[in-house]
């Protein structure tokens, strides 16, 4: 209930919160909304030396629409699911976020957050994936970007190094014709997904156009259902042709197992509920 | 954990590792079991819970200068508190002063003696400075007593058409690692003495084991005993029924006590007795509220489309408000089963009433001056309610197994009845005339019949504490103190029905419909009542679909330790509960009531499992216990088709 002793430092410049995390790889911390963070310093699951606060760099902020829309990783799932002029283009993260969790975690909890801490069965890891979102990495001395698919690695674990800092995630607007949809099956007790699906799906002449499909809680770490995407593609949306395309996805899952779920329950979610989002 | 017997015992003084063999019963089951038609048995476990709060415990122990302690502890029984401090810390009672303030929720769980209640109070005497000590959600669930943790083999004799003609019940009842203020109650008494439910079984044989076992103690949840002595008999009656492929409802009504059978010894055993109820008039009003016929057509008609829904249908009574002290000596009880209340109105004629009940959040500032004010016949603005303070309230027993109103309530009315019997020859007095010629209307003191000038009750307690024209022999002021131990227990009944749809692809539950007809006699305020009713029933649905405490069976860790990992309902799980009642008065106490907090969770575990069996039949699953999670259900039906496939 108590945390382990730590320093905490606020700052307001990127380039000096970077500065002290290279300092610092193994025992400093970004903190932002905080809530995985704290909770888990509490339980003393985690004990950083030092919690360097984020949440004063105004880079960090806000949410831009272009031809690409910027995201910027302070932004709460709170101003997500606020955002009108996000959801005339991206709807799906209005009803992302509406699913996660509570509103006073919503109002704290940051999408950077989230996804930085990479947990197998938070909710945006899914939506990223299913926008072929490209995450936007500060370090000492670089920027970079990496594809979402590519940003989730293994449980808690991202393509991140300890002196690297998410900024901002980076979608292209998508064209009118594509739709969204995000299901999951909540965990009764955390509300974390049991599995969550996010799709985007683009159909002309009843065939399907383009189509990417991120999934989480089922495995390890939120993947993009590539092969049942690439079989998808020109193909007609027909009750089978979909069958098909979620036994490709279910059958090549490593999925996981635990108090509440086992894996052949999680591996059956994958089926039936991507078949259900791609029906829908 | 480690399943090696006696070699594993967890007490030297305990044997086995079972503390108590209980045994109850009466008639002749083996005989009964000859003469039937056919025998079921089945094994059933009541799922261990945390009772869960919004306010975990606390405890505030203050020093005073004058040598005296003030202890605050959100405490369901603040004068046994008192009491179990005072005796084992070794402060003496009139230098120790409780205070329970506005407390958020107890469920049973706030009315035990723990260990830091007595180490705050010796630490705050021993060093002089006050101290507190609160726990963490974290450390509620692994030290705030959990409930229920039973298992139970029924053995079932029954005629073709659906009689019931005995039954034999084995509980193993686990209390955790020590036994609690009323651990052993649980299991043996509050359990499998009301295993026939509402039903005519009079051949009946009960035999309850406790066993300690290396777990959190496990003490009273909302209802304590009786959910699981009320889940015996439902999930008895539910397997007649499946078996014989009778209606759910036609069963029940064939075994039903009836309206005439009442005052009724079940068992004709020596230990219970149901003091009042009308069994049927719940179920039809039930039925009727619930549409009963159609909704089977639909489910029906549906579950040819692949879409399956159930009906589930629980009855349930029992007793509550336990008295009166003699019984509960009998019993082992260290205590008594009266309630204390002090009505005193001050001399501009408003009341204040002092009672040894204690409000968790059920309003009994509304509902206790409710009762006096109808006999006192003042406006409910003038009377205020007094809870939870030990140097105010002059004694009591707090609130728990559903008391507060049976026990509580009726010592609120004696004791306003002798205030207006005393203001009454106040009156008689003032107005010069007899005092049977006084006759107290509409909170006036006047003569029928005459042209004398009626006296309000606010002028006559002036005279009260005046004393001018006091009757010869009636001495001054208008306040009085009631010691009310009542003669019996009153037993509240109800019908309660629920409709559901599974998705068998999820295997998750969806409550369409929940209808609860509820017989807690006299109703003293109808919202409230039926805040009592929904509460109930959304604790029966975490039951019977979410909640369960676990632990490691290699290393013994709670598993369950947060409530990330434990659910409780949400807002999403619960539907419109359509709660109505049916008012059977009770004959045990002066104002007709019965208990009503026990209720909705006594009933709603049996009522949504039987609904989800009765929506799964399809698979021919007969049985699941509980909690029905999601992936559980999901589990049996696999397994179910993957039987049908072999």
């Amino acid at each position: 209930m108590i945390p382990a002793a730590f320093e905490y430092v606020r700052t307001t410049s990127l380039s000096a919160a970077i500065d002290l995390l290279q300092n610092d790889p193994d025992g400093a911390k970004l903190v932002a909304g905080g809530h995985t963070l704290i909770p888990a310093m509490k339980l003393r699951l985690a004990s950083p030396a030092l919690l360097v606060d984020i949440r004063g760099i105004d880079e960090l902020r806000g949410i831009e629409i272009g031809e690409w829309i910027r995201i910027g990783a302070l932004t709460t799932h709170a101003e997500l699911l606020a955002s009108d002029p996000l959801h005339q283009v991206l709807p799906i993260f209005r009803e992302a976020a509406n699913m996660i969790a509570d509103a006073q975690v919503r109002n704290r909890g940051t999408i950077g957050g989230s996804l930085a801490n990479a947990d197998p069965a938070a909710d945006w890891p899914a939506v990223v994936i299913a926008l072929n979102a490209e995450m936007e990495i500060a370090g000492p001395n670089r920027r970079r970007r990496v594809a979402a698919k590519d940003f989730f690695v293994d449980i808690m674990t991202t393509a991140l190094a300890p002196d690297e800092v998410l900024v901002a995630l980076h979608i292209a607007r998508p064209e009118p014709n594509v739709r969204f949809k995000y299901r999951k099956i909540r965990h009764p007790a955390s509300g974390y997904a049991v599995v969550g699906i996010a799709a985007a799906l683009a159909v002309q002449d009843d065939r399907v156009l383009t189509a990417t499909v991120g999934i989480t809680g089922a495995t390890a770490r939120a993947f993009g259902a590539d092969t049942a995407t690439a079989f998808l593609i020109g193909k007609f949306l027909s009750s089978d042709n979909i069958k098909r395309a979620a036994s490709i996805v279910s059958e090549s899952a490593e999925c996981l197992s635990d108090q509440y779920a086992s894996a052949d329950y999680r591996r059956h979610l994958v089926r039936t509920q991507l078949a259900r989002v791609l029906s829908s | 954990m480690h399943d090696q017997g006696a070699e594993c015992r967890l007490h030297e003084n305990v044997p086995n590792n079972i503390t108590t063999v209980y045994k109850v019963g009466g008639g002749d089951y083996r005989r009964a079991a000859r003469e039937a038609d056919h025998i079921i048995s089945l094994r059933i476990a009541n799922n261990r819970l945390i009772p869960t709060c919004m306010e975990t415990r606390s405890i505030l122990a203050e020093p005073n200068a004058d040598g005296t302690l003030t202890v605050y502890i959100p405490s369901q029984v603040p004068h046994m508190h008192r009491r179990w401090i005072a005796d084992t810390v070794g402060i003496p009672e009139h230098q120790l002063r409780i205070i329970a303030p506005d407390i958020g929720g107890g469920f049973g769980a706030k009315m035990h003696l723990y260990p830091e209640e007595l180490l705050c109070p010796f630490l705050a005497r021993t060093l002089g400075v006050p101290i507190k000590w609160w726990e963490s959600r974290s450390e509620s669930h692994q030290s705030t007593y959990h409930g229920r943790a039973h298992t139970e083999d029924i053995e079932i004799a029954f005629r073709n058409d659906g009689k019931i003609l005995g039954m034999k019940v084995e509980t193993l009842g686990n209390v955790g690692a020590y036994l609690s203020n009323m651990a052993s109650g649980g299991p043996t008494v509050n359990t499998i003495n009301f295993g026939t439910g509402t039903y005519k079984i009079e051949n009946y044989e009960a035999i309850s084991k406790v066993v300690v076992t290396n777990t959190v103690p496990v003490d009273a949840y909302r209802g304590y005993g009786r959910p699981e002595g009320g889940y015996i008999a439902e999930r008895a009656i539910d397997a007649v029924a499946r078996h014989l492929k009778l209606d759910q409802v036609d069963v029940r009504r064939r075994n039903f006590i009836q309206k005439a059978d009442f005052p009724y010894k079940p068992y004709n055993g020596p230990a219970v007795i149901y003091d009042s109820g009308d069994y049927e008039g719940c179920l039809n009003a039930a039925m009727k509220a619930f549409d009963y016929t159609a909704r089977i057509s639909e489910r029906d008609e549906l579950r040819r489309t692949g879409c399956y829904r159930g009906i589930g249908v629980a009855a349930y009574t029992h007793m509550c408000g336990m008295a009166p002290s003699r019984r509960l000596g009998r019993i082992g009880f260290n205590r008594g089963g009266w309630e204390s209340s002090r009505v005193s109105v001050d001399s501009s004629g408003r009341a204040t009433i002092y009672s040894g009940s204690m409000s968790q959040g059920h309003g009994h500032a509304t509902s206790l001056a409710q009762i006096a004010a109808d006999v006192l016949q003042v406006p409910i603005e003038s009377i205020d309610v007094v809870q939870g303070d030990t140097r105010q309230v002059q004694a009591g027993h707090g609130t728990f197994n559903s008391r507060s109103m049976a026990v509580g309530g009726s010592s609120i009315h004696v004791c306003a009845t002798r205030i207006v019997a005393k203001a009454k020859s106040i009156a008689a007095g003032m107005l010069e005339v007899d005092e049977k010629d006084v006759a107290y209307q509409d909170g006036s003191f006047g003569v029928p019949g005459t042209d004398i000038q009626p006296l309000s009750f606010a002028k006559v307690a002036r005279m009260a504490y005046l004393g001018h024209t006091l009757p010869e022999g009636t001495a001054p002021g208008l306040d009085e103190t009631v010691f009310y131990d009542p003669q019996g227990m009153s037993s509240p009944s109800g019908v309660h029905m629920a409709y559901v749809e599974v998705d068998p692809e999820t295997g998750i539950v969806d409550i369409l419909d929940y209808v609860a007809v509820d017989d807690a006699g006299t109703l003293i305020n109808p919202m409230l009542a039926a805040g009592q009713i929904h509460g109930g029933v959304v604790q029966g649905i975490g039951q019977a679909i979410w909640e369960e405490v676990s632990y490691d069976r290699d290393n013994g860790q709670l598993m369950s330790s947060s409530l990330l990992d434990y659910a409780v309902p949400r807002a999403e799980c619960v539907p419109n509960i359509r709660s109505s009642f049916q008012i059977t008065p009770s004959p045990t106490n002066p104002i007709g009531v019965k208990g009503i907090g026990e209720n909705g969770s006594i009933a709603a575990p049996p009522t949504i499992v039987h609904a989800v069996l009765d929506a799964l039949s399809p698979f021919g699953i007969t049985h699941l216990d509980m909690p029905m999670t999601p992936p559980r259900i999901w589990s049996a039906i696999q397994n179910a088709r993957a039987g049908a496939r072999q």
